[in-house]
């Protein structure tokens, strides 16, 4: 690998500073006495602290997954602290209340929190360590009957459909972490877009960990009524630390008749350093549930950090006449590993999908892609079309593809595309015989790449995440 | 053409290169000067290609000796990028595919970037589209390939006469055309040669690497240098090449005759 490719890829992490600033943080360890400590200082209502419970009682039966492909050492569950939340815990009448040291933390990040400041119109909810510590815009959606705010508070505001739909998507034993998130999840966002409601803005949830030694498991939840529509965002960074963090997340989407929820992810977790040292254990499971007829649900996501990535944003295609789709970009390098894919089950008549996944690998890192189309005996002329793309800089990498497909229907149609491509010496050295630098080819070739996945993202997003990418390789090609 | 007045675009000097520690080039020198066109042949593994590569500044390759100026420029002090945008241009015997950037997209962005270098306005991509499409007229090519991937499912033909566009744009002080013919039938052979005809003037300069003397049919070199075994070993004028080609090189192993002509 040349030098020029060497230092392209292989810049600093710009999110890995840490926020000084006061935490309750919960002592170290999980258990039941724990679980009734995260319960109680969020006040929670007996039947979350059941759902915790029988979350918890599930969980200790079950043993981590070992099918993926990826390696780390066994994580020690009882050394991770499963509560931190920023002093003091005051209900906030306004965003002016915030801890100025917080605020201080997301200008550095970019994450508009003041509602005048954020041009873009975009509504946020800040999650900070365990807590959410802030909800922009709260006001001017609730006047077209939106919900967005915390799960935290939802819990309290409108109880009836958090019962009515926390774990109906992705149920307490689902796996092994979703097992562990039900348990103990902290907080997270929630949206409820009622009947024929098309949600007038992007709303957006910014994940951040801070504290040393916590791990973080947000829970969120979006539900889409009849006729209703929503884009939503996340975004995710945490501090340089020489240690491993866990993050489990769940997120459940669900969609009524004719809906649309598109939910787009960049992905921006510590990833550790060149050696592999420290970075964020990503362990997610983020399904959506297309309940309703003609309904849509669009994962896009763009993973760029983690030391390791476990996630398969999925869609269970119920509906007759639903959609799901995929569009994803993994990037890992150094010695980042990621498991990555979507698992599509069609029941529904006429249901369709889209999966297109685009796999960078550079340094010594490893990526998968695997995925699942399942077509039910009741889905009627499904289609599935499904394209993997892999690309290697140097020759240190490695990139897989386990796709699995189950077709019980004799009217589907399953399509599978799978290519391999490198950037090699020979094609630097070609755009540099044009007067074209590395960086500049690099950036070329990974934007070409992924352009179909891109084009899905809303358009600020999608600049975020080009920039992202030329930076996470600068140097790296070779 | 050979002119008065001309002046010097590359002295090359006792020129060594090796590749994994096996040398292929060893001891090269070659004049060239505005306005000439140089051709040079050898069998397979004579060390034309890579003395294209060397001069391009290839990095898989080490210079272990010799000298390259290039118009006022040392050009072994200069990355390949600083080459190309300096006036130095090699088509390539195999033109790299790169998926999914829309050629448009690498033409333009190699245009200004010499652009820029020499000082001049860049062009948007509108201006540019028309400016692009009155080259593409010169090699008959059909307006889609703009909006193709660079060289992506491109004919043999295609990819060369991509070369010479690129070389039609860039405007090189010297262009290096290896194997340019290898893959071409007839009818495109002559679309390529009128082009690169077409580009060449008393202020540029060409080198012509090539097995064949078909296409010095089409494009007539002022020189013709015969390479064996990394050296120039026989230098002439066009009929040498005419020799070669009803001789074959034998001969000139068994019979090695003085370089004769352009070097210093």
């Amino acid at each position: 690998m040349s030098a020029v490719l060497q230092s392209l890829v292989n810049q600093p992490y710009k999110h890995g500073f840490v926020t000084d600033i006061e935490s309750d943080i919960a002592p170290k360890g999980l258990n039941e006495e724990i679980i009734r400590l995260i319960s109680a200082k969020k006040n929670e209502p007996e039947w979350l602290l059941s759902f915790r419970l029988k979350a918890y009682e599930k969980w200790l039966t079950m043993t981590a997954p070992e099918w993926q492909n990826v390696h780390y050492p066994k994580i020690d569950f009882q050394d991770i602290s499963y509560y931190s939340a920023p002093k003091p815990k005051k209900k906030l009448a306004s965003m002016d209340e915030v801890d100025p040291e917080l605020l201080r933390t997301f200008e550095k990040l970019g994450v508009p929190m003041h509602e005048r400041a954020a041009l873009a119109g975009v509504a946020v909810d800040v999650i900070f360590d365990s807590v959410s510590v802030a909800t922009t815009y709260k006001q001017k959606l609730a006047e077209v009957g939106i919900i967005f705010c915390s799960i935290s508070e939802a819990v309290h505001t409108h109880p009836e459909l958090i019962q009515k739909y926390l774990g109906s998507v992705v149920p307490v034993g689902d796996n092994y972490f979703a097992a562990l998130n039900s348990a103990v999840f902290t907080d997270g966002s929630f949206c409820f877009i009622p009947k024929g409601v098309k949600c007038p803005m992007d709303l957006s949830t910014y994940f951040r960990i801070n504290t040393e030694g916590s791990g973080q498991f947000e829970r969120t939840l979006i539900i889409a009524e009849e006729g209703a529509s929503v884009s939503y965002l996340e975004g995710c960074t945490a501090p340089r630390f020489d240690t491993n963090q866990l993050h489990a997340a769940v997120v459940e989407l669900i969609a009524l008749d004719n809906t649309d929820i598109k939910y787009s992810t960049v992905q921006n977790w510590y990833a550790g350093d060149e050696n592999g040292v420290g970075g964020i254990y990503n362990f997610v499971t983020k399904r959506g549930l297309a309940k309703g007829v003609n309904s849509r649900i669009s994962w896009t996501q763009v993973e760029t950090g983690s030391a390791i990535t476990w996630k398969y944003p999925s869609c269970i295609l119920r509906g007759d006449n639903s959609v799901g789709e995929f569009y994803s970009v993994a990037v890992t390098n150094n010695y980042q590993q990621a498991d990555t894919g979507t698992k599509m089950i069609h029941i529904g008549k006429n249901t369709r999908s889209t999966i297109v996944s685009k796999g960078i690998t550079a340094g010594h890192s490893n990526s998968s892609y695997r995925g699942l189309v399942r077509i039910a005996p009741t889905a009627e002329g499904a289609r599935n079309y499904s394209q993997c793309d892999s690309m290697l800089i140097g020759d240190q990498c490695g990139a897989h593809t386990f796709p699995y497909i189950q077709v019980h229907n004799n009217s589907a149609k399953v399509e599978h595309e799978a290519s391999t491509s490198k950037i090699g010496e020979d094609q630097l050295f070609y755009f540099s015989q044009r007067g074209i630098d590395a960086e500049e080819a690099v950036s070329m070739i990974i934007n070409g790449f992924c352009k179909d996945v891109f084009q899905q993202l809303p358009m600020e997003f999608a600049v975020e995440a080009t920039k992202l990418l030329s930076f996470k390789l600068e140097g790296s090609v070779g | 053409m050979i002119i008065a007045n001309s002046h010097t675009i590359l002295s090359v000097q006792g020129l060594r290169a090796s590749i994994n520690g096996t040398e292929i080039l060893k001891g090269i020198d070659l004049t060239v000067k505005s306005g000439e066109i140089h051709a040079i042949m050898g069998l397979n593994g004579s060390g034309k290609s890579t003395f294209a590569k060397v001069l391009a500044g290839h990095s898989a390759y080490e210079v272990t000796g010799g000298s390259i100026q290039f118009a006022d420029k040392n050009l072994l002090e200069l990355p390949p990028e600083e080459r190309a945008r300096a006036g130095l241009f090699l088509a390539f015997q195999y033109p790299i595919e790169i998926p999914g950037v829309a050629n448009t997209q690498f033409l333009r962005l190699a245009y200004n970037t010499v652009q820029t270098q020499r000082g001049k306005e860049e062009l948007d991509p509108l201006e540019f589209d028309d400016f692009v499409r009155e080259k593409m007229k010169l090699l008959e090519m059909k307006p889609d390939f703009l909006d193709r991937s660079v060289n992506e499912g491109f004919s043999g033909g295609e990819k060369k006469r991509n070369e010479i566009l690129q070389m039609a744009l860039l405007e090189p002080k010297l262009s290096i055309l290896d194997e340019t013919d290898s893959g071409l039938d007839i009818d495109a052979l002559k679309i390529v040669a009128n082009g690169v005809n077409r580009i060449t003037n008393k202020d540029n300069a060409t080198i012509l690497v090539t097995h064949y003397q078909r296409l010095l049919d089409y494009i007539v070199p002022d020189f013709v240098h015969v390479m064996q075994a990394g050296r120039i070993v026989m230098t002439g004028g066009k009929e040498l090449a005419l020799e070669l080609e009803t001789r074959g090189y034998d001969w000139i192993t068994a019979n090695k005759q003085p370089v004769a002509g352009v070097n210093a």
